[in-house]
């Protein structure tokens, strides 16, 4: 049961991360499309600067993932956080607020600390690898701001989340 | 706002006339009153001709007014209307007679009368008798109210609240207001406003415009004062907002996030949780000079505190044994101790006025619940269940609470339900659309 809890929740990462590469961008729909519209133009691949917010967020990976009531850091998570913290060291001009996110199971109250709880969680690790703590801000929505809006596993694993915003002021 | 204006409560100067007829056998008789216990309580049938206007101007005012108490008594499952088809008598005088083999041939056992007369000066003079039809006595003394023609409502709310005393016993609390947070706009990015109406829904105001998200508000002992959570400033901040002026400022200036708060019963000190370093611990701060106390040093979530009334004892929430448990601490010191053993999470502890119970958020099994226990943990009673039931909050009186019910899914939202302490009379409060983190006034003055 609990073995095929977390696999599940593995799983919806995956796939969830898959969603980040491709279809935020309509990688995978506009490249499909032009093939077969038998070549008139090049597809409109969103081409953003590398040192731009826009980048960090679809192609570095703002958000990291979380299993139930946890906040630890998971494999998968601290593969995605490594790389936020070389684009933040290649990028160093740029703050960065990490908000902290829980799913609907649990209170209101709880889940605000449960966020805090990841958000803090991420702020450690990007400071453990490098990344000055002034940098970083964190804040916690608790279950208010959910991403997904279903009612089941496969929305709640996407919600239980701390996502990496970059500030869009440069830091002096 | 007219919560402020001068109601003049003047105890009845009636003389109560010996009406009744003597050849009555009493002694046989039970008294109307009805003892708020565990079981089923059958609804007490009342007759509640219509208010008596002594005059064309009041006219509107009487029926209004008998209105509300009608819906207040009723709404309560303690009582049922006899519906005026079924009356075989009419009341035409304030004082009588009343012939009260009427009213029991149609099996009401309490008749309520009442008349409004115009001052002039834009008050009415309301007044109510109650009377125990079996014996033919009069209840009480009766009450007189002179108020604002405009603030029928609450005259309304006032006699029922009398009524309701003199009949169960217990103290009052329909002439209360429920602070809550209204909710719109989808689940992904929902428009969060603080609202205050009155406990029936009637009166309802804005009190935030919806920028930004705003979160479970608590009234001060007195009424004049909610507290509540906003993220103003980005973060989530505890905030104090004056009902008068409508102002509101920081309880502290926190580095970090502060959620989770509760007055003292004396109103100075507000209880709450403080963030620091992703750490969430409670605090106590007193108003006057912003000054915290930490309460509790653990590297687990304590969250949610509530005071007993006396303001002597702490309960909260905390997952320092993993999942989340209500635990009980002296204010000021000593070992906190878990009183919630039942199988799931427990959570949103909050002590009752009179202080004879806990409500609380639980979690088992997928489904939510709120419940009470008592204050040792012990007698714990499930209220209400469903996929998501939380956040209790007690009326003034201690024998209704609050919560609000959210529903699954993309197209799911809360509402708000009253249920009695015993798990009876569930229903829901009447609001424009979703509403949630309701909190009960205390009974205004």
């Amino acid at each position: 049961m609990r073995a095929r809890t977390i696999a599940g929740v593995l799983l919806a990462s995956v796939l969830l991360a898959g969603c980040t590469n491709n279809d935020l961008f309509g990688l995978a729909g506009n490249t499909a499309e032009s093939a077969n519209s038998g070549g008139i133009d090049q597809s409109a691949l969103p081409n953003y600067e590398q040192d731009s917010p826009e980048y960090f967020a679809y192609q570095v990976g703002d958000r990291v993932f979380f299993l139930v009531d946890q906040s630890t850091i998971t494999e998968e998570a601290s593969a995605t956080l490594r790389q936020q913290a070389e684009w933040l060291n290649a990028n160093s001009d740029y703050t960065i607020t990490v908000e902290g996110h829980a799913d609907e199971q649990g209170t209101r109250e709880y889940n605000l600390a449960l966020g805090a709880r990841r958000a803090a969680a991420v702020k450690d690790f990007l400071v453990g690898v490098g990344i000055a703590t002034h940098r970083i801000s964190t804040v916690t929505y608790g279950k208010e701001r959910p991403v997904a809006a279903c009612s089941d596993e496969s929305c709640w694993s996407q919600n239980r989340r701390s996502v990496t915003l970059i500030n869009s002021e440069l830091t002096g | 706002m007219k919560h402020n204006r001068t109601m003049v409560v003047a105890l009845a100067t009636f003389a109560i006339a010996s009406i009744s007829n003597s050849t009555h056998a009493q002694t046989s008789v039970e008294p109307l009153r009805i003892e708020i216990r565990q079981g089923v309580i059958t609804p007490v049938p009342l007759a509640i001709p219509a208010f008596i206007a002594e005059s064309p101007q009041v006219g509107e005012h009487a029926q209004n007014i008998r209105d509300v108490v009608v819906a207040d008594l009723t709404g309560t499952g303690l009582f049922r209307e006899l519906p005026k088809e079924a009356h075989i008598s009419t009341v035409d005088s304030f004082n009588g007679p009343f012939n009260f083999l009427n009213w029991k041939a149609i099996n009401a056992e309490g008749l309520i009368v009442g008349a409004v007369g115009d001052n002039g000066d834009g008050r009415v003079t309301v007044k109510y008798r109650l009377f125990d039809v079996f014996s033919e006595a009069a209840m009480g003394n009766g009450i007189q109210f002179i108020a604002d023609a405009d603030d029928w409502r609450r005259i309304g709310h006032k006699i029922a609240d009398s009524i309701y005393s003199e009949i169960t016993g217990e103290k009052p609390y329909f002439d209360t207001s429920v602070a809550f947070i209204s909710e719109s706009g989808p689940k992904s990015n929902r428009v969060k406003r603080l609202a205050i109406m009155d406990h029936d829904g009637a009166n309802l105001e804005y009190l935030t415009g919806g920028k930004e998200i705003v979160l479970a508000p608590r009234f001060s002992p007195d009424g004049g004062r909610l507290i509540y959570t906003s993220y103003e400033t980005g973060v989530p901040r505890v905030q104090v907002l004056d009902l008068k002026t409508r102002q509101h400022s920081a309880i502290i200036e926190s580095a970090g996030m502060t959620f989770a708060p509760r007055f003292s019963p004396d109103g100075s000190k507000v209880l709450m949780s403080i963030t620091l370093e992703g750490n969430t611990d409670i605090y106590e701060v007193e108003i006057s000079t912003r000054r915290a106390r930490r309460l509790t040093r653990s590297v687990a979530i304590d969250t949610a505190p509530s005071y007993s009334p006396d303001g002597k004892w702490i309960v909260f929430e905390s997952d320092r044994s993993l999942k989340p448990q209500i635990y009980v601490m002296r204010n000021g010191g000593g070992e906190p101790r878990r009183i919630s053993f039942g199988q799931g999470r427990y959570g949103t502890p909050v002590w009752s006025p009179s202080g004879d119970y806990i409500a609380f958020t639980k979690q088992n099994d997928g489904r939510f619940h709120v419940g009470v226990m008592r204050a040792d943990g012990s007698s714990e009673r499930i209220l209400s269940s469903s996929f998501l039931d939380e956040g209790p909050t007690w009326a003034p009186n201690g024998r209704v609470l609050m919560f609000f019910r959210e529903t699954p899914g993309s197209e799911g939202g809360p509402v708000m339900i009253s249920v009695d302490v015993y798990g009876r009379n569930l229903r829901r409060v009447p609001t424009p659309g979703f509403a949630s983190d309701p909190a009960w006034s205390p009974l205004r003055k």
